[in-house]
């Protein structure tokens, strides 16, 4: 069966980036842009991993994914957030958020596969 | 094949420095009539001298020798080394360059964005958390430098790429790098450029300054008349800016009352103004000259004019911009305008010439004077303000007269040498 991501990124270009490393890794890429309704799709698409970006319209990541953890089927579900703010600060609020990993812009594409592959290899042996 | 250009490349690196011929010249120890020589490729270069003019210009000294083709497959290498995790084909760069030298100059371009971008983020990091505006900007700026890395790297490391999904790449790489551009530019301006005044809204100041901006900074409404609610504010949008506006115009009034506006053009027909021959005639001080002559319609003065006013604290208070002059945002101007110069020196009027460094490198004729404000009490150590009236200067105009070399603000001033820099430039970083 196929690994399935939902990116969930309101820069198209980026989405599009992430979307062909993804798809060529043999992942099946679902994207999203908009943040209000965020937690209801990723709860309708079901995926094996999330791709979060911070800034979003209508409702930032980090809320979004202290949504997730409310949630007692998402929470163990692996998010890697994207974000264009690295400082310590931003770190540790989506660490107290329960992020899986944090990711700062501009990344590069080895970066973001690798984590990819570490989350999902991780949650598929738990 | 002997390179021919070494000397054009110098001169055109000392401009973007803002350096003289003079200044380069002492700093390596040769006169400056060889340096032109050299610089107008009449002298070969080489050895020591070269590497010393590098040294000065802060550039490596192959940039100098070599120009473009290898700055960019030095920049291809770098590009490959910084790829993290990825292995571009090194042994295959002067053929990708060569085959491909358009998009091989993109991606190289790219990469020094990103890269400069990276270290300018760090240098800015700092700020982010006390402007809003400034945030917003930088995620914009990230966002996209995020955005050419990732399809850029695509492009360079996909051995196979389908011809649609290329095509697709391309186009996008395209779209970002013009929004980077554009994202680029509009920061700089939000930080130093005075001329972007459209973007610069926000605060009540500003937005004051737009509005006379808008009007060109002369109300035909208001001359001979003392009452400034003849003007209609209603475009402008807090209660604060208003405010700010309307005393910005009480002053306007009460400088086109003491000095009227034909009078001012009978006095100025056919010369240069001189502001103490000014306050003399109308019996007035000099700060109200040079707000007045500032506030003249079009053509009155032959030469753009521009304004500012401080106070104490240097806080700008107001400013009107001329080409070729940034006026920074912040209080974060330099202290070597004579504008804060002429508050160690109260009621002294004073007169320089300066060169502002940087991109233009432009020179203007300045006329600064601190004023004490009125006082409330008997005793009260006095508060002082200080105007200084900023006048283009012709090409070539008025030679052979000392020139004060001053900066925009210290984050985008290139000369590294000042004795009152508050910061590094961001300007070594390639920005």
């Amino acid at each position: 069966m196929s690994r399935k991501v939902l990116l969930i990124e309101d820069e198209p270009n980026i989405a599009e980036a992430i979307r062909f490393l993804l798809t060529r890794e043999g992942w099946q890429v679902e994207t999203h842009a908009e943040g209000t309704d965020a937690v209801e799709v990723i709860q309708g698409a079901n995926p094996d991993l999330v791709i979060l970006d911070v800034m979003l319209p209508g409702k930032s990541g980090m809320d979004i994914l202290r949504d997730l953890r409310e949630l007692d089927d998402l929470r163990g579900l692996p998010v890697l957030m994207l974000t264009a703010r690295g400082q310590l600060r931003d770190r540790e609020m989506a660490e107290s958020a329960g992020v899986s990993r944090f990711m700062t812009k501009p990344f590069s594409n080895a970066e973001v596969l690798t984590a990819v592959r570490d989350l999902h290899a991780q949650a598929t042996q738990s | 094949m002997r390179d021919t250009l070494t000397g054009s490349r110098i001169r055109e690196r000392r401009q973007i420095a803002g350096l003289r011929q003079a200044e380069l010249a002492r700093r390596v120890g040769i006169s400056a009539s060889y340096l032109n020589l050299i610089e107008h490729n009449r002298r070969r270069i080489g050895g020591k001298l070269l590497v010393d003019i590098a040294a000065a210009l802060a550039v490596e000294p192959s940039l100098l020798t070599q120009g473009l083709e290898a700055t960019l497959i030095s920049a291809l290498r770098e590009a490959a080394a910084d790829a993290v995790g990825q292995q571009a084909e090194v042994d295959s760069l002067e053929e990708f360059a060569g085959r491909f030298p358009g998009w091989a100059a993109v991606l190289a371009q790219m990469h020094r964005r990103v890269v400069s971008l990276e270290r300018t983020v760090e240098t800015l990091s700092d700020r982010l958390t006390h402007d809003p505006h400034l945030a917003a900007s930088m995620h914009e700026v990230l966002s996209t430098a995020a955005a050419i890395r990732s399809t850029a790297a695509i492009l360079a490391e996909t051995q196979e790429i389908e011809p649609e999904w290329q095509d697709r790449f391309h186009r996008n790489l395209h779209q970002d790098a013009e929004r980077l551009a554009d994202s680029s530019k509009s920061l700089v301006a939000y930080l130093d450029d005075s001329d972007a005044a459209d973007d610069r809204r926000g605060v009540p100041l500003e937005d004051a300054e737009a509005f006379f901006e808008q009007r060109g900074h002369h109300f035909p409404e208001m001359e001979g008349s003392e009452d400034s609610s003849a003007i209609d504010l209603s475009e402008i949008d807090s209660a604060a800016a208003k405010t700010v506006a309307r005393g910005l115009l009480d002053v306007y009034a009460s400088d086109a009352k003491a000095m009227p506006l034909e009078a001012v053009k009978a006095a100025l027909a056919g010369t240069e103004p001189d502001p103490i021959k000014l306050a003399a005639q109308f019996s007035v001080d000099i700060a109200t000259v040079l707000r007045r002559l500032a506030a003249l319609p079009d053509g009155v003065l032959s030469r753009p004019t521009g304004l500012v006013v401080c106070d104490a604290s240097g806080s700008i208070l107001f400013a009107k911009s001329v080409p070729g002059f940034a006026m920074p945002r912040f209080g974060e101007a330099c202290p070597l305008w004579p504008l804060f110069q002429a508050l160690n020196r109260p009621l002294v009027p004073i007169r320089k010439r300066i060169v502002q460094l940087g991109r233009s490198a432009a020179e203007f004729d300045c006329y600064a004077y601190a004023w004490p404000q009125a006082m409330s009490g008997y005793d009260d150590a006095p508060v002082y303000r200080s105007v200084m009236l900023v006048r283009s200067v012709e090409e070539g105009g008025q030679g052979g007269q000392p020139v004060a070399r001053v900066g925009p603000s210290c984050r985008v001033c290139p000369n590294a040498d000042c004795e009152s820099r508050r910061e590094p430039s961001i300007l070594s970083e390639g920005f």
